[in-house]
């Protein structure tokens, strides 16, 4: 199903079988800013602003200065209404030609993978030769919104056309009406904050503090390892005054964690395990990944780290309780593999993004229960489990912090170089699986593939 | 960015106060623009040798007005003295009497350039001295001259003519703006080598350059002149510096690099860097270094090791790699920052003026080395430059700093880059192992 005239040159066939005709998408690189901690080194930046300096970060790694670009692809989760074209004024913005297209796209967390499985199919069906995928959230400079009262009173005046009507329509504002609507993390439809969700998740399938501790000083742990080998060297550019992860403790340990006070599931009285140590932070960060073809990536003389071999969406319905909130992926990842032919012991790297340690811990005691995997997924048992030692190793979430919309091209561009780091691995590329939860109950998973 | 105290004396008021108190009167100094001409005014090249007359009738061919006679009264734009067969002391006389009676019409902005021979390559007493004697000379006229002209000198070596392409590219040097700020001092041409190919105005076009350093400063000055004179760069600076580093590279169209030059291996991840992205390494500029103050009492093994590893050691390693480069071979220039603190010392810099010191040596020893491959490696020591580093430096010593040379005012980092952009071109293949001063003629030191 190639399109009209495209030509078929090239390693065109990716790994899945019966495909039609479509070429590889691959990943060149990556640049983020450090990702900072809400109301800290970026308070004062926009998202256009990040979203425009990890760009140009990008452009100046790869020397795309004036490039036209097939596409740039970008979104955030916290938006103002004036950012209605926040990709392309930040294109705009940038040392990118000017004639280079652009969309906004949102998915709540998932909208950084999104943006890199949209944009990789494009490339993929031969519509578009390069593009960046991006995503950016500033929890410091969000939206505050009015109160639907003022916000009708304002919509009314505008429409009357006497004094007197104007006079009446404000003599319906009550005082509260004046109070502005801080921005909220809650469903809409339960009223719950994603915390509060993901305890009873956990409380669920019974993680316990200890576990989501722990994941949390590997997090932590294993992202200051990262900075000190220079392997964000050439993923990440400073920004602000900001050179590593604010949220990032190198220096933390299992028994800071274990005094931390729990957050969420205050419901559960003693039973309550999510503290702010094992939670992610609200965190403002912008991350960018360059797509290309395999043709475009050589004639512009540039590395080719992995491919984009695969992508599912999930959704849950947590509304009625029967999945929790962010167990999507949980969903998505078996029919991935399952289409690719694969199982877990076929992936060397698993990128689970932490929205919270017991998010990742609900995950992989969901795929371990066989009770579950047979009557929900559908499997003839447990999906199984995944080696430890290959979960996040350069840290995730938890240290690194999470703005939305940010998260998918920081582990998109991580995994890429890891993958192409490690090689080809018994004589098959090394593969890696993304997997991030969103809002909505729903989730994205995708898989790499190292060149 | 000129200093405050020379916009001061340069307009109605503050000229003639400047005038009647006998304060210094720096001169705006005539810089380097694309498409302006080399020089304005005719040139007048004193001297009867072969040399003489075959380097007036190459200075011909550059559309210069060459005069062989002056016309009294008549501005001149640059007098070149060719005394390169000064046999003794007496020699001088007659040449220089002449310039000396032209020197009242050389316009502002205006140059004296000798060409003669080093005098370590006689073994004639009364040769050697006529031709040490050039350098006494021009070091005290450089100092007689006024508004923003300067002197300098041209050495040759040994079967290297007049006209030979990097001794032309060093006359061409110094008639131009590009050498504002190099004022008393030589360049010894050491061999016949050099591009005589080579397009004035865009004399790197086609090389890849890596300049280190290149975040801030004169390093991301020296990117800019670089580029402007057609190479593609890549800019190295560590991690920390990356945005100031991206922003450089995008205005050059360069690729940034954020690289701790001190790592093992920086030199192959240079190398491959540059490979992969645009295809050769032609000109590496080790312009990336630090200052860690103290006096020597003072010192600790921190600050100490620090300067040294950075200004010298990572030079030296990174240079072994590229030595040892297969890619490192089509005509290879090496330029590497000295300073005038590793000249003529610098008090509580112990550290910085012997990691300085230590890159002349360097590029003295290295020097047969890259010729191997047809290769030159030269250092740049500036003086004092107008930096955010000096900036910082106590008002009352900082103006000292600035005025302490012939032509009272620091020197812009595009001074610098000039010098540099000049020691990597084509041109200059037959320029190596040299140390060039970009310091106003600094009254400290040789």
């Amino acid at each position: 199903m190639s399109s009209v005239g495209q030509p078929t040159a090239g390693p065109a066939k990716t790994g899945s079988a019966g495909a039609a005709a479509v070429r590889r998408a691959v990943i060149v690189g990556g640049n983020r800013i450090p990702f900072a901690r809400s109301g800290g080194a970026y308070a004062k930046s926009s998202n256009q602003d990040m979203l425009t300096a990890a760009l140009d970060g990008l452009i100046a790694r790869f020397g795309l200065q004036d490039e036209r670009l097939g596409e740039v692809a970008a979104g955030a989760v916290l938006k103002h209404s004036r950012d209605f074209n926040l990709t392309r004024e930040a294109v705009l913005g940038s040392a990118l030609s000017a004639e280079t297209p652009a969309y906004d796209l949102q998915q709540a967390c998932a909208t950084g993978l999104e943006t890199v499985v949209g944009l990789a199919n494009k490339i993929k069906l031969g519509q578009i030769e390069s593009a960046i995928a991006a995503g950016v959230d500033s929890a410091s400079d969000a939206p505050v919104v009015v109160s639907e009262g003022l916000r009708a009173v304002i919509l009314d005046l505008n429409r009357a056309r006497t004094i007197p009507q104007r006079l009446q329509i404000l003599s319906r504002l009550r005082p509260k009406d004046l109070a502005p609507l801080a921005p909220g993390t809650a469903e809409p439809r339960t009223g719950l904050s994603m915390g509060e969700h993901q305890a009873l998740t956990t409380a669920q399938w019974k993680i316990s503090r200890a576990a989501q501790d722990e994941l949390a000083f590997n997090s932590h742990r294993n992202l200051a390892a990262a900075y000190d080998a220079g392997f964000f060297d050439d993923l990440v550019t400073p920004y602000r005054g900001l050179a590593r992860d604010g949220n990032l403790r190198a220096d933390t340990s299992l028994e800071k964690l274990g005094t931390l006070k729990p957050v969420f599931g205050k419901g559960l009285g003693a039973d309550a395990t999510m503290t702010a140590g094992n939670s992610t932070p609200l965190t403002d960060g912008a991350a960018t990944v360059l797509l290309a073809s395999d043709e475009w990536a050589d004639a512009h003389d540039l590395p080719k780290l992995a491919a984009v071999v695969d992508a599912e969406a999930a959704a849950v319905d947590f509304v009625h309780g029967k999945d929790g909130l962010l167990m999507a992926p949980v969903f998505a990842v078996p029919r991935l593999l399952a289409r690719q032919g694969l199982t877990l012991d076929d992936i060397d790297f698993f990128e689970i993004h932490e929205a919270f340690a017991a998010t990742v811990l609900s995950t992989l005691a969901a795929w371990e229960d066989e009770e579950f995997c047979r009557t929900r997924l559908g499997l003839p048992g447990a999906l199984g489990s995944i080696d430890r030692s290959r979960l996040n190793v350069h840290g995730s979430s938890l240290a690194a912090g999470h703005p939305f919309a940010a998260t998918g091209g920081r582990i998109v561009a991580s995994l890429a170089k890891m993958l192409h780091q490690k090689g080809s691995t018994e004589g098959r590329p090394a593969r890696g699986l993304v997997s991030v939860c969103a809002a909505g109950g729903q989730g994205v998973v995708a898989i790499l593939e190292s060149l | 960015m000129t200093d405050k105290y020379t916009q001061l004396v340069n307009q109605g008021l503050g000229r003639n106060l400047a005038k009647k108190l006998g304060l210094p009167q720096p001169a705006f100094l005539r810089r380097y623009q694309p498409g302006q001409p080399l020089i304005t005014g005719p040139v007048l090249v004193q001297g009867s040798t072969p040399g003489a007359d075959s380097l007036a009738s190459e200075l011909l061919t550059w559309d210069l007005d060459v005069r062989r006679h002056a016309v009294p009264r008549e501005r001149l734009g640059a007098i070149i003295l060719v005394l390169d067969d000064v046999v003794t002391p007496e020699d001088l006389a007659g040449p220089v009497l002449v310039v000396a009676a032209s020197l009242r019409d050389l316009g502002p902005g205006g140059r004296v350039i000798t060409v003669s021979r080093p005098a370590s390559d006689t073994a004639d007493p009364a040769a050697a001295a006529a031709r040490q004697g050039v350098d006494g000379f021009l070091r005290s006229l450089a100092k007689e001259l006024r508004r923003g002209a300067t002197g300098n000198g041209v050495l040759l070596a040994p079967d290297v003519a007049p006209t030979s392409p990097s001794a032309l590219a060093a006359v061409r040097f110094f008639l131009s703006g590009r050498s504002a700020f190099v004022d008393g001092q030589f360049i010894t041409v050491t061999g016949t080598g050099g591009d005589p190919q080579d397009t004035p105005d865009r004399p790197l076009a086609g090389r890849t350059a890596v300049v280190t350093g290149a975040a801030r400063g004169i390093g991301a000055e020296i990117a800019r002149t670089l580029h402007r004179d057609g190479a593609t760069l890549v800019l190295v600076d560590v991690p920390a510096a990356g945005d100031r580093l991206a922003a450089v590279a995008n205005e050059v169209r360069g690729t940034a690099l954020q690289l701790d030059i001190t790592t093992p291996g920086a030199g192959q991840l240079i190398i491959d860097h540059a490979v992969q992205r645009h295809g050769s390494l032609d000109v590496v500029i080790h312009n990336a270094g630090i200052t860690r103050d103290k006096l020597l009492a003072n010192m600790d093994e921190a600050k100490w090791n620090s300067v040294i590893n950075i200004n010298i050691a990572a030079q030296l390693r990174i240079n072994e790699a590229l030595l040892a480069s297969e890619h490192f071979r089509t005509a290879p220039r090496i330029v590497s920052l000295a300073s005038t603190s590793g000249i003529a010392g610098n008090r509580g810099q112990t550290n910085y003026a012997a990691s300085k010191g230590g890159v002349m040596g360097m590029v003295r020893a290295t020097a047969p080395l890259i010729a191997a491959y047809g290769g030159t490696i030269n250092a740049v020591a500036p003086g004092f430059i107008e930096t955010d580093m000096t900036a910082r430096i106590p008002v009352a010593l900082r103006e000292l700093g600035r005025r302490a040379n012939s032509l009272q005012q620091g020197g812009q980092p595009i001074d610098v880059a000039e010098a540099i952009a000049f020691l990597a071109s084509g041109a200059a293949g037959g320029i190596n192992g040299q140390v060039l001063r970009v310091c106003g003629q600094n009254l400290v030191g040789a």
